[in-house]
C-alpha cells in the first residue's frame, strides 16, 4: 500500500485529486439542498432555489493521506424546463441522481437521467442515486411513495450506488458523498495531476489580463 | 411543471452568443429574465453540432445510409455553423474573464496565422508576421521591403493617441491609410497582408476612407498583442467547439436566476401603446404529444436574433462558407492542428477575401485524425457559388466530407428598438474573430438600458452561498 501511495501522490506521499460532480433529478427533490447540507452543514426551508450557489467545492479526507476535491456543479435551475446544457455533464466524474421518496413519478424521472448519462457522460462516470427526503417518512410512513426495496434492486441493476438521505436531518449525507469519493480513480487521477478530471487538458490560461510571458505592453502598450 | 412567472423585466429570444451574453450580463445586475429559444439545444446560428446532424442538416447522403458511421461516434463531433476564432486580447475574452464564464469553458491557443500570396499552385502561404522582429525573417517580402516593414510596425507599436511626437506628422483622424503606407513606402504586397490578415479587413475599401487610419493602426495593435499573450497566434479557442460560449453564459445566467426554456415558440408577442408588453408561447419537445404547455407572461422589454422577428429585419449581404472534414493538416502550414489561413482578395481577383479557419482533434471537436476546415467569403455573384470558394477549398488538398449550403443571409434590424422596446441583435457576420459580435452586444445593451455596459468587477459576489 505505501508504494502504491507514493506512486500515485505529491511530493509528502499524500493523494490528491479532484473530481466533477454534477447533479441530476427532477426539480425541487433536494438536489441544492443536499449540496448546501454537504459543502455548509445548512439548510434551509425556504431558500430561493440556486441563485449564486452553482459552483462549489468540498474536500473529504478519506484517510490521513487520502484528500478528494469535489468540484461540485448543481443544475442552476436549468432543469426544470428540460434545459439542461451539455456542458453541464461535460466530463463529470460522477453524478448523483436525486429523486423525492415522496414522489413516486420522481424516480422515473431519475432512471431517465441515469440513462442519459450512461448515454452521453464518461464511460467510467460513478453514478449515485439518492432517495431524498428520507425524515419525512421517518415522521409520517405512510407518506413513502416509493419502497427502499424497488429503488435498492434498480439501482443493484444499473450498477449504481444507492442511499436514502435527508439533506434536512443530514442523514446519510456524508455517507453518500464519501461512497462516491471511494469509488473514484484516486490513483489515475492525482498522476495527471491536480486536475484529476478527465479531458483537462493543458490550456491556456485567460485568469489575468495581465500581458503575457515576451511582452511589454498593457492596455495602452503594444508588442510590435 | 413550474409555472412561468406572471412578469419578467426582459425576455431574450435565441441561444445565440450575442443573446446568452445579453442575458448573463442582465441577470448578475439583478434582471428577471426569461430566456426562450425554439430548438432543442443551445446555441442558435452559434451552435456546434454532431456529424450525424451535419448530414441531415445538409442533406447530401442517401436516405437509408448512414455516412456519418464511418467516422466514428457521432458525439465526438462538435462542428461550429459560424467559423470564427477569439482575439486574444479582444473583447470576448474580457467578457469571459469579467463574468468568470472562463470557469466553464477552457480554452487552447490556435496554432498558427497564415496569409497566401499569389495563385493556384505556386502561391507562397506563409505566416503572418506578428512584430518587427518577425517582418525581417518573412519570405513575404524582399530584403528592402522588410525593413520598410519593421519601420511601420515599430511606428504602430509605439503610436500612443496622447502623445504626438509618436504620431509621425501625421493626423490619424484625417488621414487615409493609404497616405501612411505611402509614408512609409510600403509595396502593394504589403499593405495586402497587413490590411487583410493583421487589420483583418474583408475588403480594400478601409484604404481610402478618410479618418480610417486610426481604426487600422488599433485592430493592427490589438492583433500584435493578442498573438504576444500566448505566443503562437492571435487566436484561441474553446475545447469541444464555440458552442460552449453561448452554454456558458446562459449558466452564468441560470446562476443569477435566468430561467431557460428550449423548445418553446413563440405563438405571439403583445403591445401597449407601441410597446412590447408580454408574449404567449408554447414549450413542446419535438415528437411529444398534446399540445405542451402554453403560457403568457409580461415584459417590458425583448432582446432577440434575427430569426425571432422576420419582419423587423433587412438582409444586408450574404455569405458563403462551406464545412469540410479532412483527414490530413493543411499543406505548406508545418502541420498545424489549427489555424487561420487568409487569402486576400487581390490575389485572387475578388473584392472579398477567403478565410479558412480549421481546428482539430487538438480541440475536442473532432476524433483523432481529421481535422475541420470552414472556408468562408462574402456572396459576389448570384449563381455557382462553390466557384468563389474555389481557391480555398484548393488548399485544403482531399476533402473527406463537404458541407455548402444556399447562400445565408446576413440580416439586421431596421430599427433600433428603443420605439417598441424590442432590441434585435445583428446576424454573424463574415469576419474571422468576434470583435464586431461584442460591438453588438454593447451597442444593445446601450440601446436596452440607456447606458454602457461595464463588465468590469461583474463577479463580485458569485458564490454567494458558498462565501457568506
Ligand atoms: C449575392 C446574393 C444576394 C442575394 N440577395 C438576396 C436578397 O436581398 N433577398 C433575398 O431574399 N434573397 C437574396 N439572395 C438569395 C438568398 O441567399 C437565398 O438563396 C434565398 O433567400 C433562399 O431562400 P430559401 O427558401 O432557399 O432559404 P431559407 O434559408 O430556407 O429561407 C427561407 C426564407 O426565410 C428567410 N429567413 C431565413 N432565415 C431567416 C431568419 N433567421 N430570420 C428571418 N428570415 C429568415 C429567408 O430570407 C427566406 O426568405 C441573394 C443571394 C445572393 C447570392
Ligand atoms: N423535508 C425535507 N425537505 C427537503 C429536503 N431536501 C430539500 N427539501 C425541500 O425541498 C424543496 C426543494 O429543494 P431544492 O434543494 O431547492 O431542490 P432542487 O430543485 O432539486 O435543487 C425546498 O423547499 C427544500 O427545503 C429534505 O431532505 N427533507
Ligand atoms: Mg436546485
Amino acid at each position: 500500500m505505501a508504494s502504491r501511495v507514493q506512486q500515485g501522490g505529491r511530493p509528502g506521499g499524500a493523494r490528491f485529486a479532484q473530481f466533477k460532480l454534477v447533479l441530476l433529478g427532477e426539480s425541487a427533490v433536494g438536489k441544492s439542498s443536499l449540496v448546501l447540507r454537504f459543502v455548509k452543514d445548512q439548510f434551509d426551508d425556504y431558500r430561493e432555489s440556486t441563485i449564486g450557489a452553482a459552483f462549489l467545492t468540498q474536500t473529504i479526507a478519506l484517510d490521513e493521506q487520502t484528500t478528494v476535491k469535489f468540484e461540485i456543479w448543481d443544475t442552476a435551475g436549468q432543469e426544470r424546463y428540460k434545459s439542461l446544457a451539455p456542458m453541464y455533464y461535460r466530463n463529470a466524474n460522477c453524478a448523483v441522481v436525486v429523486y423525492d421518496i415522496t414522489q413516486a413519478s420522481s424516480l422515473d424521472k431519475a432512471k431517465a437521467w441515469v440513462k442519459e448519462l450512461q448515454r452521453q457522460a464518461n464511460e467510467n462516470i460513478i453514478i449515485a442515486l439518492a432517495g431524498n427526503k428520507a425524515d419525512l417518512v421517518a415522521e409520517q410512513p405512510d407518506k413513502r411513495a416509493v419502497p427502499t426495496a424497488d429503488a435498492e434492486a434498480y439501482a443493484k441493476e444499473a450498477n449504481l450506488l444507492f442511499f436514502e438521505t435527508s439533506a434536512k436531518t443530514a442523514e446519510n449525507v456524508k455517507e453518500l458523498f464519501t461512497a462516491i469519493a471511494k469509488k473514484l480513480p484516486i490513483e489515475q487521477a492525482s498522476q495527471r495531476g491536480m486536475r484529476g478530471a478527465a479531458g483537462r487538458t493543458a490550456g491556456v490560461d485567460l485568469g489575468s489580463r495581465a500581458e503575457p510571458g515576451s511582452g511589454a505592453g498593457g492596455p495602452g502598450g503594444c508588442n510590435c | 411543471m413550474e409555472e412561468i412567472a406572471p412578469e419578467y423585466d426582459l425576455v431574450v429570444l435565441g441561444t445565440g452568443l450575442t443573446e446568452c451574453i445579453l442575458s448573463g450580463v442582465e441577470s448578475v445586475k439583478g434582471k428577471k429574465v426569461l430566456h426562450l429559444d425554439r430548438n432543442d439545444h443551445y446555441g442558435a446560428e452559434a451552435a456546434s453540432v454532431n456529424l450525424e446532424t451535419m448530414f441531415k442538416k445538409y442533406g447530401n447522403y442517401q436516405s437509408g445510409s448512414e455516412p456519418w458511421k464511418k467516422y466514428g461516434r457521432a458525439n465526438d463531433w462538435n462542428i461550429d455553423l459560424v467559423p470564427k476564432l477569439l482575439m486574444s486580447n479582444g473583447e470576448l475574452t474580457n467578457i469571459l474573464v469579467s463574468t468568470d464564464v472562463t470557469r466553464y469553458v477552457e480554452f487552447k491557443q490556435i496554432a498558427g496565422s497564415y496569409v497566401q500570396q499569389g495563385n493556384g499552385a505556386k502561391a507562397t502561404v506563409a505566416k503572418v508576421p506578428s512584430d518587427a522582429g518577425e517582418a525581417l525573417k518573412s519570405p513575404l517580402m524582399g530584403i528592402f521591403e522588410k525593413r520598410r516593414a519593421r519601420n511601420f510596425l515599430q511606428w504602430v507599436g509605439n503610436f500612443d493617441e496622447a502623445n504626438p511626437s509618436t504620431h509621425n506628422g501625421m493626423n490619424l483622424a484625417q488621414t487615409t491609410m493609404r497616405q501612411v503606407y505611402d509614408k512609409f513606402g510600403l509595396e502593394p504586397g504589403t499593405r495586402d497582408f497587413i490590411g487583410h490578415s493583421m487589420a483583418l479587413y474583408t475588403t480594400d475599401d478601409y484604404i481610402d476612407s478618410k479618418g480610417a487610419a486610426k481604426d487600422c493602426v488599433e485592430r493592427i495593435r490589438l492583433y500584435v498583442n493578442s498573438m504576444a499573450r500566448y505566443g503562437k497566434s492571435p487566436y484561441i479557442y474553446p475545447l469541444y467547439g464555440l458552442g460552449e460560449l453561448p452554454q456558458g453564459f446562459a449558466r452564468l445566467s441560470a446562476i443569477y436566476g435566468g430561467t431557460y426554456m428550449l423548445n418553446a415558440n413563440v405563438d405571439e408577442i403583445k403591445y401597449d401603446g407601441g410597446k412590447v408588453s408580454g408574449i404567449k408561447a408554447t414549450m413542446k419537445e419535438r415528437g411529444e404529444e398534446g399540445e405542451g404547455m402554453k403560457f403568457e407572461t409580461k415584459c417590458k422589454k425583448i432582446i432577440g436574433d434575427p430569426s425571432y422577428f422576420p419582419d423587423k429585419v433587412r438582409v444586408v449581404g450574404h455569405y458563403l462558407k462551406a464545412i469540410c472534414i479532412l483527414n490530413h493538416p493543411i499543406d505548406k502550414t508545418d502541420n498545424a492542428d489549427s489555424l487561420q489561413l487568409i487569402i486576400p482578395q487581390s490575389q485572387v481577383g475578388r473584392k472579398h477575401d477567403i478565410y479558412i479557419a480549421m481546428v482539430s482533434s487538438a480541440h475536442n471537436v473532432c476524433p483523432k485524425g481529421y481535422y475541420i476546415a470552414i472556408v468562408s467569403t462574402i456572396a459576389e455573384t448570384t449563381a455557382n457559388h462553390h466557384l468563389e470558394l474555389q481557391p480555398g477549398l484548393e488548399r485544403l488538398g482531399k476533402i473527406e466530407e463537404q458541407f455548402m449550403g444556399p447562400p445565408i443571409p446576413i440580416y439586421e434590424s431596421v430599427e433600433d428598438g428603443t420605439k417598441d422596446n424590442i432590441f434585435i441583435s445583428k446576424s454573424y457576420d463574415a469576419s474571422s474573430h468576434f470583435e464586431t459580435m461584442t460591438d453588438d452586444v454593447r451597442d444593445l445593451y446601450r440601446r436596452a438600458e440607456g447606458e454602457e455596459l461595464k463588465v468590469e468587477g461583474l463577479k463580485e459576489g458569485q458564490n454567494l452561498v458558498a462565501d457568506e
